[in-house]
C-alpha cells in the first residue's frame, strides 16, 4: 500500500492532540499492533510539541508542517518548522537535556522518539527551521 | 484532561483521566499543586488507570511534583499505568525515585 498526506497546522499546543490522532488514524491501514500505534502516537506528539515549544520563541503566527507517507510496510513521519533551528543537535538529543527546565520540560522527547521509532533524522539550519524525519517498519500484527 | 483528588485516611489519590500533554499540562500542574499545598497526609498516589495518553510532558510534571512532595516529607506512588505509559516511565527512570504500587 502506498499513501500519503500533508497538513499545515498553526503552532499552538492545542493542535497537538488533533494532529497526533490524525497521524495514528492514518496508520491504522497498516494494521499495526496497539503497542506500535502507541509508539507512533507518542513519537508524533514529541516531535510536534518540540516544534511548537522551541521553534518560535518570539511568538506570532507560525506554522508546523506534518507529512506522513506509507510505502508498503514502511511508515515515514516528517515534522517540519520554519523556526530558529537547533544549535547543537547532539546535545539536544541527550536524555534530560532541556533549555526550558524552569517550565518543567523533562528533556526526554528525543529519547522517547529514538526508543519507539526505527530511524530518526534531524536536519536543522539556524534561523531556517528544523525537520524531523521518523521512520518505522510496521510488521503486520495479529493484535486487535 | 480531568483530575479528581480523593481523600483517604493518611492518603491523597490524584486520579488522572484523559490525555496528558503540553496543552493539558498547565491545568494539571495547577490542580496537583493546589492539592499538594493543602495536603496534611503522608502518602500521595498518582492513579493512572484512566490516563489514556502521556508523552514526556508527563515526566516533567511527575519530576516537578516529586520535588514538592519530597520537600513536604511525603511518600509518592504511581498506580495502574497502561503498558505503554509504564514503558515511558521506565525509559525515563521514574521508577528509580517513585515506586509503582500496582
Amino acid at each position: 500500500m502506498n499513501n500519503q498526506f500533508r497538513m499545515k497546522i498553526k503552532a499552538l499546543t492545542e493542535n497537538v492532540a488533533f494532529t497526533r490522532s490524525c497521524i495514528s488514524a492514518f496508520c491504522v491501514g497498516l494494521n499495526p499492533s496497539l503497542e506500535q500505534l502507541d509508539e507512533i502516537k507518542t513519537s508524533s506528539s514529541e516531535a510536534i510539541t518540540n516544534a511548537i515549544v522551541h521553534a518560535y520563541p518570539t511568538g506570532g503566527d507560525n506554522f508546523i508542517y506534518v507529512e506522513v507517507r506509507i510505502e508498503d510496510t514502511n511508515l515515514t513521519i516528517i515534522v517540519e518548522d520554519e523556526g530558529v533551528g537547533i544549535e547543537d543537535i547532539s546535545q539536544a538529543i541527550q536524555p534530560f537535556f532541556t533549555t526550558k527546565a524552569e517550565e518543567e520540560h523533562s528533556g526526554m522527547g528525543f529519547t522517547l522518539i529514538n526508543s519507539f521509532m526505527d530511524k530518526v533524522d534531524i536536519i536543522s539550519t539556524k534561523d531556517k527551521g528544523t525537520k524531523i524525519v521518523m521512520q518505522k517498519n510496521i510488521v503486520e500484527s495479529t493484535n486487535v | 484532561m480531568k483530575i479528581e483528588i480523593m481523600h483517604q485516611p493518611n492518603m491523597l489519590i490524584a486520579c488522572l483521566d484523559g490525555e496528558l500533554d503540553e496543552y493539558s499540562a498547565v491545568s494539571v500542574r495547577e490542580k496537583l499543586d493546589r492539592a499538594i499545598d493543602l495536603a496534611v497526609v503522608q502518602n500521595f498516589i498518582f492513579d493512572m488507570s484512566r490516563l489514556t495518553f502521556m508523552d514526556s510532558t508527563g515526566i516533567g510534571i511527575l519530576l516537578g511534583r516529586y520535588k514538592k512532595l519530597k520537600a513536604k516529607g511525603m511518600c509518592i506512588y504511581i498506580a495502574h499505568p497502561s503498558p505503554h505509559i509504564d514503558r515511558i516511565l521506565k525509559t525515563a527512570g521514574i521508577y528509580t525515585i517513585i515506586n509503582k504500587i500496582a
